[in-house]
């Protein structure tokens, strides 16, 4: 495939990233994408919509966030220097909010009076439902059962936030499932409801919207090192579920030549059991929630479900830009196992006081792979896009303690 | 023209000349085992089925409600997939060359079967047309105009939300008959007002001549009479899936759901008379 003028460039008008992407969704939905695609591509650009962002971004979420030297973990590994991008202390505790809260003032510029969401871990749905509290907009969450069971204090959270939570029970009962009965809902009440997509992927121009919410996180980071190291990074690692934290660390590096970029998947209990939710490392591409991308699935094109430690990366697919991204060979995908994002868990709160979750302990599992290999000049800047609050329950389980 | 062009508009033709609305009754290949499905395929002509609309299943069925989506999980569960779907139309064309068959579903198992095989063994197996719920017209290129090329009927929806700008987007390309989906939602919730369907079935009308098939929330055979002279025909599908699920709770024999379908069909067929 012929190099592209930039990487920054996509999707097309119609969506698609390379063969990626798209708007494959039901008749009675799409009047309703269009009207999305028009409301974004009037905001997007207009000063009093950013002025309004950034403020929230600036005085409620806690925005810009500290890109931070670890320096013992950079001890510890012996190699690389390694920087933090701590978007784990927005509030709410990860990036999701830096999109729900862009995509709530859409959704009152274009008076729309419900918002739903769907959510896996809770994450989505807790910073989707703190926006409608902030607004006074009446929140809808879609949650798998199976979710709901693991993850009870986000349920909670939830509900204090005064959101109400939907059981899902069709299908498989995970985040697959929520999505489709988030869709279902919208095709429902497409009059009144915006739907607030937790992840840079569904139909267009959600992957496009969503990530360029979530840019923030790569355009502080270059500026904060640029100003302490003046230069840029030689490496910058996110994790992948649907790939939202990680498509706003990477954007605004793509056409940065000299920056490695590398996504790293969960490969649960190891790619060759089956037993993962790594879309590029083990899925091929097909069409689900919207857009063309790589999906978990069998031979006769049904989905299957993903599997991680992690229920943030717990999806069968991810967002198209990351398998245009893939496919052209910008970024590098990788996977990491459940035990080995364990490790790096417990890595990160005894070296550096910071418990991770799950989903960026994948990352650092990586950034520990690669950083004694490179040497004390290298410069790595990993998104620590979620804090591990969320997860000490069932890390406390895995390790057999008793809380 | 091959028959497979042809079956559709010869059946509304048919429709036509008897004065009566048809009766188009959507299934779940393969549910809820590949035999009875089968049984439940072939015997709904002669229940009075004027069209069928048979179901590709899918593990994710974002359009359907609870009574479909169970019914993609029962099939699936039993060894179900697409090529088994194509095998049930081909056995079936070997008892009926007249009835139209109309595949519904998604657009990924296709894509997985790869579209130009998918549409060689479509006109194989005597299918006569595809609605994709996932493919707007807005992707076009995907399947809809290799299908129209291949001589297969391109078959879309229309809903409340398709205004009148849309209309045209939403009929150009489309063949066979229009299916306008009665309300904004999925299969098997709720019905529409009746005077809404009638005034967008007639806003159709006014820009195509394409026969015209109303569905969602039609259960009865009072329903389907009540559609009589404002469609050309009505589609039940969850109804009739809810026939199997309530056979297997009840721990009804295959032949007994069989009957009891067919025995459905049969009732709401009389609401076409």
């Amino acid at each position: 495939m012929s190099k592209p003028e930039s990487y920054r460039s996509g999707p097309d008008d119609r969506g698609h990233f390379g063969i990626f992407g798209g708007r494959f969704v039901a008749e009675t939905l799409m009047p309703l994408i269009l009207e999305v695609e028009t409301a974004w591509n009037r905001y997007r650009n207009d000063p009093a919509f950013n002025a309004e962002l950034e403020y929230y971004a600036r005085d409620y979420v806690g925005r810009p966030s500290p890109l931070y030297f670890a320096e013992r973990l950079t001890e510890e590994l012996g190699g690389a220097k390694i920087y933090f991008k701590r978007d784990e202390l927005n509030h709410t505790g990860a990036h999701k909010i830096n999109n729900t809260l862009g995509q709530i003032l859409l959704a009152r510029r274009m008076g729309k009076r419900r918002i739903i969401a769907e959510t896996g871990a809770g994450q989505h749905g807790v910073a989707t439902a703190t926006v409608c509290a902030l607004f006074d907009l009446p929140c809808v969450v879609y949650m798998g059962e199976t979710d709901i069971e693991r993850q009870a204090p986000n349920v909670f959270r939830m509900k204090l936030l005064g959101a109400e939570i939907v059981p899902v029970t069709s299908g498989t009962a995970t985040l697959k499932d929520a999505m489709n009965d988030a869709l279902r809902d919208w095709v429902a009440n497409v009059e009144d409801t915006f739907y607030i997509i937790g992840t840079a992927a569904g139909p267009h121009p959600y992957p496009e919207m969503v990530r360029d919410f979530q840019s923030v996180i790569g355009r502080e980071a270059k500026a904060q090192l640029l100003e302490r190291e003046n230069r840029l990074p030689d490496t910058i690692l996110a994790c992948i579920g649907g790939g939202s934290n990680a498509i706003g660390l990477f954007h605004p590096f793509l056409d940065d030549e000299s920056v490695e970029i590398i996504g790293v998947e969960a490969a649960g209990l190891g790619i060759g059991t089956g037993q993962h939710a790594a879309s590029l490392s083990g899925g091929k591409p097909g069409v689900l929630h919207g857009n063309r991308t790589y999906l978990l699935q069998n031979e006769d094109g049904q989905i299957h479900d993903a599997h991680s430690i992690s229920a943030g990366l717990d999806y069968p697919g991810i967002g198209p830009e990351h398998s245009w991204l893939n496919e052209i060979g910008r970024v590098q995908y990788v996977s990491v196992t459940d035990q080995e994002a364990l490790d790096a868990f417990q890595l990160s709160c005894r070296t550096e006081g910071i418990i991770p979750a799950l989903e960026p302990a994948h990352a650092l599992s990586h950034v520990a792979k690669i950083a004694p290999g490179m040497g004390k000049d290298r410069i790595i800047v990993m998104n620590m896009c979620g804090r591990g609050d969320k997860d000490v329950f069932s890390v406390a389980q895995v390790l057999g303690e008793k809380i | 023209m091959s028959r497979t062009g042809r079956r559709i508009s010869d059946r509304f033709n048919l429709l036509k000349s008897q004065e009566r609305i048809g009766l188009v009754a959507f299934v779940t290949a393969g549910d809820p085992d590949r035999a009875t499905g089968q049984e439940i395929l072939n015997g709904l002509p002669a229940a009075g089925a004027d069209l069928i609309e048979l179901g590709m299943p899918f593990s994710d069925p974002m359009a359907d409600g609870p009574a479909i989506q169970l019914a993609n999980l029962r099939a699936l569960g039993n060894g179900a997939s697409l090529a088994n779907t194509l095998k049930m139309v081909a056995e079936f064309r070997t008892l009926d060359d007249e009835t139209p068959i109309v595949l519904m579903g998604y657009y990924n198992p296709i894509h997985c079967y790869g579209v130009p095989r998918f549409l060689d063994d479509c006109i194989t197996a005597g299918v006569d047309g595809l609605i994709i719920v996932d493919l707007p017209p807005e992707e076009d290129e995907e399947l809809c105009h290799p299908c129209l090329t291949a001589g297969i009927n391109w078959i879309r929806l229309t809903t409340p939300t398709t205004d009148q700008a849309r209309l045209g987007t939403v009929l150009k390309n489309s063949s066979g008959f229009v299916y306008h989906v009665s309300i904004a939602g999925i299969t098997g919730t709720r019905s529409a007002d009746l005077d809404d369907i009638r005034s967008a079935v007639d806003r159709i009308r006014t820009r195509t001549d394409l026969p015209i098939a109303v569905g969602f929330g039609i259960r009865s055979k009072e329903q389907v009479r009540e559609m009589a002279g404002t469609a050309d025909a009505a589609v039940v599908g969850s109804a009739l899936v809810d026939v199997i699920r309530a056979g297997l709770e009840n721990d009804a024999s295959k032949d007994e759901i069989v009957r009891n379908l067919h025995g459905l069909v049969r009732d709401l067929a009389s609401g076409t008379r």
